[in-house]
């Protein structure tokens, strides 16, 4: 009976690896962790921007880097990204007007979000090499 | 954030984030459209205003956009002496990067 006066640890919430992922929850930190890679990303957009404006020799060396196999690695990730977002974003935004609030739909619209990023990102790619004559 | 400043936060977010949607769109088909274009031809597309409008307008408003997204995700994770430094740090960030692209579609359209 020693221990019974001494206080009982406090309780700690949960941690995050405590819950089972569900795809709704999944796909609200994907769209922190997209937003938060966009943020830096712009770095990418306004890089190439200034290489333009530079001349045809810094453009082109630019242009060199973003063909290599990383650079077209970083470029598909930003595309994915980007579209990811943007999808992530309109969901939010049917959310803002108080409509698909309920489990099923936002589970559904979660769904959404991945597959559609993923085709979108696929059909910007297959444009892309089909404009350079690649396919 | 400061307290008082939440729904106007909210505002701009939303309103940056709708406007972000069909200038994402325009930046997405612009860049798959000069995929394996040499510099003369990015160039000229670039220097058209109805290009470096809609381009100057993205950026200004994706800046604007995840500046205010970033505060967010600082004022969710850090405590009150390193959130101060961070919010500069980004604050410093997204000037830099809006001054970076305004210069250099400047550059493009009426530098030498």
């Amino acid at each position: 009976m020693s221990g019974s006066r001494q206080p009982r640890p406090r309780p700690l919430s949960p941690h995050l690896q405590i819950y089972r992922p569900e795809i709704n929850m999944v796909m609200s930190i994907v769209h922190r962790i997209t937003g938060a890679a966009l943020f830096l990303g712009t770095v990418l957009l306004v890089w190439w921007l200034w290489a333009a404006a530079s001349g045809p020799a810094y453009f082109d060396y630019v242009n060199g880097l973003w063909s290599s196999f990383l650079g077209r690695a970083v470029l598909l990730g930003y595309t994915w990204a980007l579209i990811h977002h943007a999808l992530g974003g309109v969901r939010h935004l049917i959310w803002d007007t108080g409509r698909s609030l309920d489990i099923e739909s936002v589970d559904r619209l979660s769904w959404m979000t991945v597959l559609g990023s993923a085709a979108l990102t696929m059909v910007v790619w297959v444009a892309g090499y089909w404009m350079k004559g690649a396919l | 954030m400061a307290a008082h400043s939440g729904s106007r936060h909210f505002m701009w977010q939303r309103l940056t984030a709708v406007l972000l949607l069909p200038l994402t769109l325009f930046l997405v088909l612009l860049l798959v459209s000069l995929v394996g274009a040499d510099y003369q031809t990015a160039r000229v597309r670039l220097t058209m205003p109805v290009v470096w409008l809609p381009l100057l307008a993205l950026v200004l408003v994706g800046v604007w956009h995840m500046w205010l997204g970033m505060q967010v995700i600082i004022d969710d994770y850090l405590k009150e002496g390193a959130r101060s430094v961070a919010l500069l740090l980004s604050t410093v960030f997204c000037a830099a990067m809006a001054l970076c692209a305004v210069y250099a579609i400047y550059q493009l359209s009426f530098g030498a």
